[in-house]
Protein backbone atom coordinates (compact mmCIF):
# COMPACT_ATOMS: atom_id res chain seq x y z
CA UNK A 1 0.00 0.00 0.00
CA UNK A 2 2.79 2.38 0.94
CA UNK A 3 4.19 1.90 -2.54
CA UNK A 4 1.30 3.82 -4.01
CA UNK A 5 2.16 6.91 -1.96
CA UNK A 6 3.74 9.82 -3.71
CA UNK A 7 6.20 11.31 -1.19
CA UNK A 8 7.56 13.57 -3.84
CA UNK A 9 4.59 15.90 -3.44
CA UNK A 10 5.98 16.98 -0.09
CA UNK A 11 9.32 17.93 -1.48
CA UNK A 12 7.74 19.82 -4.33
CA UNK A 13 5.53 21.84 -2.01
CA UNK A 14 8.07 22.54 0.76
CA UNK A 15 8.80 26.16 -0.21
CA UNK A 16 5.08 26.99 -0.30
CA UNK A 17 4.33 25.11 2.91
CA UNK A 18 7.03 26.84 4.92
CA UNK A 19 7.44 30.21 3.29
CA UNK A 20 3.72 30.93 3.23
CA UNK A 21 2.09 28.51 5.62
CA UNK A 22 4.55 28.20 8.49
CA UNK A 23 5.40 31.89 8.38
CA UNK A 24 1.77 32.73 8.94
CA UNK A 25 1.40 30.14 11.72
CA UNK A 26 4.50 31.33 13.58
CA UNK A 27 3.65 35.02 13.18
CA UNK A 28 0.14 34.44 14.46
CA UNK A 29 1.41 32.37 17.40
CA UNK A 30 4.00 34.96 18.44
CA UNK A 31 1.65 37.94 18.14
CA UNK A 32 -1.21 36.19 19.93
CA UNK A 33 1.17 35.09 22.69
CA UNK A 34 2.58 38.58 23.10
CA UNK A 35 -0.74 40.42 23.21
CA UNK A 36 -2.49 37.51 24.94
CA UNK A 37 -0.06 37.54 27.87
CA UNK A 38 -0.36 41.32 28.23
CA UNK A 39 -4.16 41.21 28.14
CA UNK A 40 -4.23 38.07 30.29
CA UNK A 41 -2.06 39.73 32.93
CA UNK A 42 -4.33 42.78 33.02
CA UNK A 43 -7.35 40.47 33.31
CA UNK A 44 -5.66 38.60 36.16
CA UNK A 45 -5.01 41.88 37.98
CA UNK A 46 -8.66 42.80 37.45
CA UNK A 47 -9.86 39.43 38.74
CA UNK A 48 -7.79 39.90 41.89
CA UNK A 49 -8.89 43.51 42.35
CA UNK A 50 -10.73 44.39 45.52
CA UNK A 51 -12.96 46.61 43.39
CA UNK A 52 -15.81 44.17 42.75
CA UNK A 53 -17.13 45.37 39.35
CA UNK A 54 -13.67 44.91 37.82
CA UNK A 55 -13.31 41.42 39.28
CA UNK A 56 -16.78 40.39 38.13
CA UNK A 57 -16.28 41.76 34.60
CA UNK A 58 -12.93 40.02 34.16
CA UNK A 59 -14.26 36.80 35.70
CA UNK A 60 -17.27 36.81 33.37
CA UNK A 61 -15.09 37.37 30.33
CA UNK A 62 -12.67 34.58 31.24
CA UNK A 63 -15.43 32.11 32.00
CA UNK A 64 -17.23 32.92 28.76
CA UNK A 65 -14.12 32.46 26.64
CA UNK A 66 -13.19 29.24 28.39
CA UNK A 67 -16.68 27.82 27.95
CA UNK A 68 -17.06 28.16 24.19
CA UNK A 69 -15.24 26.19 21.49
CA UNK A 70 -12.42 28.05 19.81
CA UNK A 71 -13.84 27.42 16.33
CA UNK A 72 -16.95 29.29 17.33
CA UNK A 73 -14.94 32.26 18.57
CA UNK A 74 -13.03 32.28 15.30
CA UNK A 75 -16.29 32.38 13.35
CA UNK A 76 -17.82 35.05 15.55
CA UNK A 77 -14.96 37.41 15.18
CA UNK A 78 -14.43 36.80 11.52
CA UNK A 79 -18.05 37.49 10.67
CA UNK A 80 -18.99 39.91 13.42
CA UNK A 81 -15.96 42.18 13.69
CA UNK A 82 -16.63 43.90 10.32
CA UNK A 83 -20.15 44.78 11.52
CA UNK A 84 -19.04 45.82 14.99
CA UNK A 85 -16.32 47.94 13.40
CA UNK A 86 -18.84 49.58 11.10
CA UNK A 87 -21.14 50.25 14.04
CA UNK A 88 -18.36 51.79 16.10
CA UNK A 89 -17.11 53.91 13.20
CA UNK A 90 -20.71 54.75 12.21
CA UNK A 91 -20.33 53.48 8.65
CA UNK A 92 -23.06 51.85 6.62
CA UNK A 93 -20.88 49.22 5.02
CA UNK A 94 -19.20 46.50 7.08
CA UNK A 95 -15.55 47.47 7.39
CA UNK A 96 -12.93 45.28 5.76
CA UNK A 97 -10.91 43.33 8.28
CA UNK A 98 -8.23 41.13 6.79
CA UNK A 99 -8.12 37.46 7.71
CA UNK A 100 -4.75 38.00 9.35
CA UNK A 101 -5.82 40.87 11.59
CA UNK A 102 -9.02 39.06 12.41
CA UNK A 103 -7.15 35.94 13.53
CA UNK A 104 -4.65 37.90 15.60
CA UNK A 105 -7.51 39.63 17.42
CA UNK A 106 -9.41 36.37 17.89
CA UNK A 107 -6.49 34.39 19.25
CA UNK A 108 -5.37 37.25 21.48
CA UNK A 109 -8.83 37.56 23.02
CA UNK A 110 -9.27 33.79 23.36
CA UNK A 111 -5.83 32.92 24.70
CA UNK A 112 -5.89 35.88 27.08
CA UNK A 113 -8.51 34.01 29.08
CA UNK A 114 -6.14 31.08 29.56
CA UNK A 115 -3.08 33.26 30.18
CA UNK A 116 -5.22 35.15 32.72
CA UNK A 117 -5.78 32.04 34.80
CA UNK A 118 -2.07 31.19 34.68
CA UNK A 119 -1.08 34.71 35.73
CA UNK A 120 -3.72 34.75 38.44
CA UNK A 121 -2.16 31.64 39.96
CA UNK A 122 1.26 33.23 39.51
CA UNK A 123 0.28 36.46 41.27
CA UNK A 124 -1.36 34.53 44.09
CA UNK A 125 1.77 32.45 44.54
CA UNK A 126 3.67 35.56 45.65
CA UNK A 127 3.50 35.92 49.45
CA UNK A 128 1.44 38.81 50.79
CA UNK A 129 4.53 40.10 52.59
CA UNK A 130 6.18 40.92 49.26
CA UNK A 131 3.34 43.30 48.46
CA UNK A 132 3.54 44.77 51.96
CA UNK A 133 7.28 45.30 51.56
CA UNK A 134 6.69 47.12 48.28
CA UNK A 135 3.99 49.34 49.76
CA UNK A 136 5.99 49.96 52.94
CA UNK A 137 8.84 51.33 50.83
CA UNK A 138 6.41 53.81 49.26
CA UNK A 139 5.88 52.04 45.95
CA UNK A 140 2.35 52.48 44.59
CA UNK A 141 0.15 49.68 43.23
CA UNK A 142 1.56 49.76 39.68
CA UNK A 143 5.16 50.03 40.86
CA UNK A 144 4.69 47.16 43.29
CA UNK A 145 3.06 45.03 40.61
CA UNK A 146 5.60 45.95 37.95
CA UNK A 147 8.77 45.64 40.00
CA UNK A 148 7.96 43.14 42.72
CA UNK A 149 4.98 40.90 42.01
CA UNK A 150 4.81 40.41 38.23
CA UNK A 151 8.51 39.67 37.62
CA UNK A 152 8.31 36.90 40.21
CA UNK A 153 4.94 35.68 38.96
CA UNK A 154 6.25 35.54 35.36
CA UNK A 155 9.32 33.65 36.48
CA UNK A 156 7.27 31.14 38.47
CA UNK A 157 4.77 30.69 35.66
CA UNK A 158 7.14 30.80 32.68
CA UNK A 159 7.00 27.04 32.02
CA UNK A 160 3.19 27.03 32.18
CA UNK A 161 2.93 30.14 29.98
CA UNK A 162 5.16 28.53 27.37
CA UNK A 163 3.29 25.24 27.54
CA UNK A 164 0.09 27.17 26.91
CA UNK A 165 1.84 28.82 23.96
CA UNK A 166 2.64 25.39 22.51
CA UNK A 167 -1.08 24.63 22.70
CA UNK A 168 -1.75 27.99 21.06
CA UNK A 169 0.70 27.07 18.28
CA UNK A 170 -1.33 23.93 17.59
CA UNK A 171 -4.66 25.74 17.96
CA UNK A 172 -3.76 28.29 15.28
CA UNK A 173 -4.31 25.49 12.72
CA UNK A 174 -8.03 26.07 13.27
CA UNK A 175 -7.86 29.23 11.15
CA UNK A 176 -7.98 26.91 8.18
CA UNK A 177 -11.78 27.03 8.57
CA UNK A 178 -11.47 30.60 7.27
CA UNK A 179 -9.53 29.32 4.23
CA UNK A 180 -6.43 31.03 5.53
CA UNK A 181 -3.11 29.74 4.29
CA UNK A 182 -1.51 28.78 7.56
CA UNK A 183 0.67 25.69 7.67
CA UNK A 184 -2.25 23.29 7.75
CA UNK A 185 -4.21 25.42 5.28
CA UNK A 186 -1.33 25.39 2.81
CA UNK A 187 -0.92 21.64 3.12
CA UNK A 188 -4.61 21.03 2.72
CA UNK A 189 -4.73 23.15 -0.44
CA UNK A 190 -1.94 21.13 -2.02
CA UNK A 191 -3.45 17.89 -0.77
CA UNK A 192 -6.70 18.62 -2.53
CA UNK A 193 -5.12 19.96 -5.68
CA UNK A 194 -2.87 16.92 -6.13
CA UNK A 195 -5.16 14.39 -4.52
CA UNK A 196 -2.48 13.50 -1.96
CA UNK A 197 -4.44 13.82 1.30
CA UNK A 198 -2.76 11.04 3.28
CA UNK A 199 0.79 12.06 2.48
CA UNK A 200 0.23 15.72 3.24
CA UNK A 201 -1.69 15.24 6.46
CA UNK A 202 0.89 12.74 7.69
CA UNK A 203 3.63 15.21 6.92
CA UNK A 204 1.78 18.05 8.67
CA UNK A 205 1.32 15.89 11.77
CA UNK A 206 5.02 15.03 11.84
CA UNK A 207 6.03 18.69 11.55
CA UNK A 208 3.63 19.78 14.34
CA UNK A 209 4.92 16.94 16.49
CA UNK A 210 8.59 17.77 15.97
CA UNK A 211 8.15 21.47 16.65
CA UNK A 212 5.91 21.00 19.70
CA UNK A 213 8.12 18.29 21.14
CA UNK A 214 11.24 20.37 20.64
CA UNK A 215 9.59 23.40 22.27
CA UNK A 216 8.53 21.30 25.28
CA UNK A 217 12.11 20.16 25.62
CA UNK A 218 13.28 23.79 25.55
CA UNK A 219 10.74 24.70 28.23
CA UNK A 220 12.25 22.06 30.50
CA UNK A 221 15.76 23.35 29.87
CA UNK A 222 14.65 26.93 30.46
CA UNK A 223 13.04 25.99 33.75
CA UNK A 224 16.45 25.00 35.11
CA UNK A 225 18.23 28.04 33.71
CA UNK A 226 15.93 30.73 35.05
CA UNK A 227 15.95 29.45 38.63
CA UNK A 228 16.78 32.37 40.97
CA UNK A 229 20.22 31.90 42.54
CA UNK A 230 19.96 30.32 45.96
CA UNK A 231 16.30 29.44 45.50
CA UNK A 232 15.10 26.09 44.25
CA UNK B 1 6.99 65.77 69.86
CA UNK B 2 5.00 62.75 68.73
CA UNK B 3 6.31 61.20 65.54
CA UNK B 4 3.62 58.51 65.56
CA UNK B 5 0.30 59.12 67.23
CA UNK B 6 -2.43 56.47 67.39
CA UNK B 7 -5.85 57.63 68.48
CA UNK B 8 -8.59 55.13 69.40
CA UNK B 9 -7.72 52.74 66.59
CA UNK B 10 -10.27 49.94 66.23
CA UNK B 11 -10.29 47.24 63.61
CA UNK B 12 -12.60 44.36 62.76
CA UNK B 13 -12.24 41.32 60.53
CA UNK B 14 -15.91 40.86 59.70
CA UNK B 15 -17.55 40.79 63.10
CA UNK B 16 -14.39 39.82 64.95
CA UNK B 17 -12.72 42.76 66.62
CA UNK B 18 -8.92 42.57 66.43
CA UNK B 19 -8.08 46.01 67.80
CA UNK B 20 -10.08 47.91 70.41
CA UNK B 21 -9.52 51.64 71.00
CA UNK B 22 -5.76 51.53 70.80
CA UNK B 23 -4.20 54.85 71.77
CA UNK B 24 -0.50 55.50 72.12
CA UNK B 25 2.30 57.53 70.67
CA UNK B 26 5.98 57.38 69.85
CA UNK B 27 8.01 60.54 70.34
CA UNK B 28 10.94 61.58 68.21
CA UNK B 29 13.98 59.54 69.18
CA UNK B 30 11.93 57.24 71.38
CA UNK B 31 12.09 53.44 71.27
CA UNK B 32 8.80 51.73 72.08
CA UNK B 33 8.59 47.97 72.39
CA UNK B 34 5.23 46.29 71.82
CA UNK B 35 4.83 42.84 73.36
CA UNK B 36 2.04 40.47 74.23
CA UNK B 37 0.87 36.92 73.62
CA UNK B 38 0.41 35.71 70.06
CA UNK B 39 -2.88 36.80 68.55
CA UNK B 40 -2.99 39.86 70.76
CA UNK B 41 -2.99 42.21 67.77
CA UNK B 42 0.52 43.64 68.02
CA UNK B 43 1.46 42.90 64.39
CA UNK B 44 -1.87 44.29 63.24
CA UNK B 45 -1.33 47.42 65.34
CA UNK B 46 2.09 48.16 63.90
CA UNK B 47 0.79 47.61 60.35
CA UNK B 48 -1.86 50.25 61.02
CA UNK B 49 0.88 52.84 61.45
CA UNK B 50 1.65 52.87 57.71
CA UNK B 51 -1.81 51.64 56.71
CA UNK B 52 -0.71 48.23 55.45
CA UNK B 53 -3.70 47.14 57.50
CA UNK B 54 -6.74 49.34 57.08
CA UNK B 55 -8.72 50.14 60.22
CA UNK B 56 -12.34 51.16 60.60
CA UNK B 57 -12.22 53.60 63.51
CA UNK B 58 -9.79 56.09 64.94
CA UNK B 59 -6.78 57.66 63.31
CA UNK B 60 -3.02 57.44 63.11
CA UNK B 61 -0.87 60.51 62.58
CA UNK B 62 2.64 60.12 61.24
CA UNK B 63 4.58 63.35 61.66
CA UNK B 64 1.20 65.08 61.86
CA UNK B 65 -0.20 63.52 58.66
CA UNK B 66 -3.33 61.41 58.97
CA UNK B 67 -3.07 57.87 57.63
CA UNK B 68 -6.85 57.44 57.43
CA UNK B 69 -7.50 60.63 55.49
CA UNK B 70 -8.36 59.66 51.89
CA UNK B 71 -6.58 62.80 50.68
CA UNK B 72 -3.25 61.65 52.16
CA UNK B 73 -0.60 60.57 49.68
CA UNK B 74 -0.09 57.14 51.26
CA UNK B 75 2.92 56.01 49.20
CA UNK B 76 4.70 59.22 50.17
CA UNK B 77 3.83 58.80 53.84
CA UNK B 78 4.96 55.17 53.77
CA UNK B 79 8.25 56.05 52.12
CA UNK B 80 9.09 58.15 55.19
CA UNK B 81 8.59 55.23 57.58
CA UNK B 82 10.91 52.24 57.30
CA UNK B 83 9.51 48.79 57.98
CA UNK B 84 11.17 45.48 58.77
CA UNK B 85 9.13 42.28 58.58
CA UNK B 86 9.24 38.95 60.34
CA UNK B 87 10.06 37.11 57.11
CA UNK B 88 12.47 39.80 55.80
CA UNK B 89 10.56 40.22 52.52
CA UNK B 90 13.58 41.09 50.45
CA UNK B 91 12.78 40.85 46.76
CA UNK B 92 14.24 37.44 45.83
CA UNK B 93 14.58 38.20 42.11
CA UNK B 94 16.87 41.18 42.69
CA UNK B 95 20.43 41.45 43.93
CA UNK B 96 21.04 43.02 47.33
CA UNK B 97 22.17 46.22 45.58
CA UNK B 98 18.92 46.42 43.60
CA UNK B 99 16.84 45.64 46.68
CA UNK B 100 18.41 48.67 48.35
CA UNK B 101 18.15 50.93 45.31
CA UNK B 102 14.66 50.15 43.94
CA UNK B 103 12.48 52.40 46.08
CA UNK B 104 15.11 55.13 46.30
CA UNK B 105 14.97 55.39 42.51
CA UNK B 106 11.22 54.84 42.00
CA UNK B 107 9.90 56.77 44.98
CA UNK B 108 12.52 59.33 45.89
CA UNK B 109 13.67 59.91 42.31
CA UNK B 110 17.34 59.39 43.09
CA UNK B 111 19.71 58.48 40.30
CA UNK B 112 20.93 54.88 40.17
CA UNK B 113 24.44 55.95 41.13
CA UNK B 114 23.24 57.95 44.10
CA UNK B 115 20.87 55.18 45.22
CA UNK B 116 23.56 52.52 44.97
CA UNK B 117 26.05 54.63 46.89
CA UNK B 118 23.58 55.30 49.68
CA UNK B 119 22.56 51.64 49.76
CA UNK B 120 26.20 50.61 50.05
CA UNK B 121 26.72 53.01 52.93
CA UNK B 122 23.97 51.35 54.96
CA UNK B 123 24.96 47.88 53.82
CA UNK B 124 28.40 48.64 55.21
CA UNK B 125 26.82 49.78 58.47
CA UNK B 126 25.06 46.44 58.90
CA UNK B 127 28.35 44.71 58.05
CA UNK B 128 27.40 43.18 54.71
CA UNK B 129 29.25 45.30 52.19
CA UNK B 130 30.90 42.30 50.54
CA UNK B 131 27.50 40.67 49.86
CA UNK B 132 26.16 43.48 47.67
CA UNK B 133 26.15 41.44 44.46
CA UNK B 134 24.42 38.39 45.99
CA UNK B 135 20.76 37.45 45.83
CA UNK B 136 18.70 37.22 49.05
CA UNK B 137 18.42 33.43 48.70
CA UNK B 138 22.18 33.18 49.00
CA UNK B 139 22.23 34.86 52.41
CA UNK B 140 21.44 33.49 55.86
CA UNK B 141 18.30 34.63 57.64
CA UNK B 142 20.23 37.00 59.89
CA UNK B 143 22.02 38.51 56.92
CA UNK B 144 18.75 38.92 55.02
CA UNK B 145 17.20 40.74 57.94
CA UNK B 146 20.18 43.07 58.20
CA UNK B 147 19.83 43.83 54.49
CA UNK B 148 16.14 44.53 55.10
CA UNK B 149 17.09 47.02 57.82
CA UNK B 150 19.59 48.65 55.47
CA UNK B 151 16.89 48.81 52.80
CA UNK B 152 14.62 50.68 55.20
CA UNK B 153 17.39 53.04 56.30
CA UNK B 154 18.37 53.91 52.70
CA UNK B 155 15.08 55.78 52.40
CA UNK B 156 16.17 58.17 55.21
CA UNK B 157 13.08 57.40 57.28
CA UNK B 158 11.84 59.55 60.14
CA UNK B 159 10.95 56.37 62.06
CA UNK B 160 11.42 52.62 61.77
CA UNK B 161 8.83 49.93 62.41
CA UNK B 162 9.93 46.39 63.30
CA UNK B 163 7.39 43.59 63.15
CA UNK B 164 8.87 40.64 65.06
CA UNK B 165 12.22 41.04 63.31
CA UNK B 166 13.87 38.07 65.03
CA UNK B 167 10.97 35.60 65.33
CA UNK B 168 11.79 33.74 62.10
CA UNK B 169 15.51 33.51 62.81
CA UNK B 170 17.59 30.61 64.07
CA UNK B 171 18.74 31.37 67.61
CA UNK B 172 22.38 31.91 66.66
CA UNK B 173 21.40 34.69 64.26
CA UNK B 174 19.18 36.69 66.56
CA UNK B 175 21.98 38.70 68.14
CA UNK B 176 23.50 39.97 64.91
CA UNK B 177 20.12 41.54 64.10
CA UNK B 178 19.51 42.84 67.62
CA UNK B 179 22.99 44.40 67.68
CA UNK B 180 22.13 46.45 64.60
CA UNK B 181 18.84 47.50 66.19
CA UNK B 182 20.49 48.46 69.47
CA UNK B 183 23.02 50.56 67.63
CA UNK B 184 20.23 52.23 65.69
CA UNK B 185 18.33 52.98 68.90
CA UNK B 186 21.41 54.46 70.52
CA UNK B 187 21.89 56.76 67.54
CA UNK B 188 18.48 58.25 68.25
CA UNK B 189 16.28 56.58 65.63
CA UNK B 190 12.58 56.68 66.41
CA UNK B 191 11.53 53.05 66.66
CA UNK B 192 8.41 51.00 67.25
CA UNK B 193 9.33 47.37 67.75
CA UNK B 194 7.04 44.37 68.08
CA UNK B 195 9.19 41.72 69.73
CA UNK B 196 9.46 39.07 72.40
CA UNK B 197 13.11 39.94 73.01
CA UNK B 198 12.84 41.35 76.51
CA UNK B 199 16.62 41.70 76.71
CA UNK B 200 16.39 44.18 73.85
CA UNK B 201 13.52 45.98 75.59
CA UNK B 202 15.47 46.26 78.85
CA UNK B 203 18.51 47.57 77.06
CA UNK B 204 17.14 50.29 74.78
CA UNK B 205 13.38 50.71 75.14
CA UNK B 206 12.00 53.92 76.61
CA UNK B 207 8.52 52.50 76.93
CA UNK B 208 6.90 49.11 76.75
CA UNK B 209 3.38 48.52 75.49
CA UNK B 210 1.70 45.30 76.54
CA UNK B 211 -1.19 44.10 74.41
CA UNK B 212 -3.74 41.37 74.98
CA UNK B 213 -6.84 40.51 72.98
CA UNK B 214 -6.58 43.57 70.78
CA UNK B 215 -6.27 46.04 73.64
CA UNK B 216 -3.37 48.04 74.95
CA UNK B 217 -3.40 46.76 78.53
CA UNK B 218 -0.33 48.53 79.69
CA UNK B 219 1.71 51.42 78.32
CA UNK B 220 4.49 52.21 80.74
CA UNK B 221 8.05 53.39 81.14
CA UNK B 222 10.45 50.48 80.75
CA UNK B 223 11.48 50.32 84.43
CA UNK B 224 7.89 50.54 85.61
CA UNK B 225 6.84 47.79 83.25
CA UNK B 226 9.53 45.34 84.31
CA UNK B 227 9.62 46.50 87.95
CA UNK B 228 5.97 46.68 88.84
CA UNK B 229 3.59 45.72 86.04
CA UNK B 230 0.13 46.85 87.03
CA UNK B 231 -2.08 44.36 85.25
CA UNK B 232 -2.45 40.72 86.13
CA UNK B 233 -2.21 39.74 82.48
CA UNK B 234 1.14 41.48 82.06
CA UNK B 235 2.46 39.80 85.20
CA UNK B 236 1.47 36.40 83.85
CA UNK B 237 2.94 37.14 80.43
CA UNK B 238 6.24 38.29 81.92
CA UNK B 239 6.48 35.27 84.20
CA UNK B 240 5.99 33.00 81.21
CA UNK B 241 8.63 34.52 78.99
CA UNK B 242 11.22 35.55 81.59
CA UNK B 243 11.50 32.44 83.77
CA UNK B 244 12.78 29.55 81.78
Amino acid sequence: MLASFDWDVIQRSLPYLFREGMTFTVTLTVLAMFFGIILGTLLAMMRLSSFKPLAVAAGGYVNLMRSVPLVLVIFWFYFLVPYIGAWILRQNEPIKVGAFLSSVVTFTLFEAAYYCEIMRAGIQSIPRGQVWAGYALGLNYWQTMGNVVLPQAFRNMMPVLLTQTIILFQDTSLVYVLSITDFLGAASKIAQRDGRLVEMYLFVAVVYFIISYFLSYLVKRLQLRIAVPGKL
Amino acid sequence: MAMIEMKNVSKWYGTFQVLTNCTTSVDKGEVVVVCGPSGSGKSTLIKCVNALEPFQKGDVLVDGVSVADPKTDLPKLRSRVGMVFQHFELFPHMSVTDNLALAQIKVLGRSRGEATARGMKYLDRVGLKEHAHKYPGQLSGGQQQRVAIARGLSMDPIAMLFDEPTSALDPEMINEVLDVMVQLAQEGMTMMVVTHEMGFARKVANRVIFMDRGEIVEDAKKDDFFGKPRSERAVQFLSKILHH
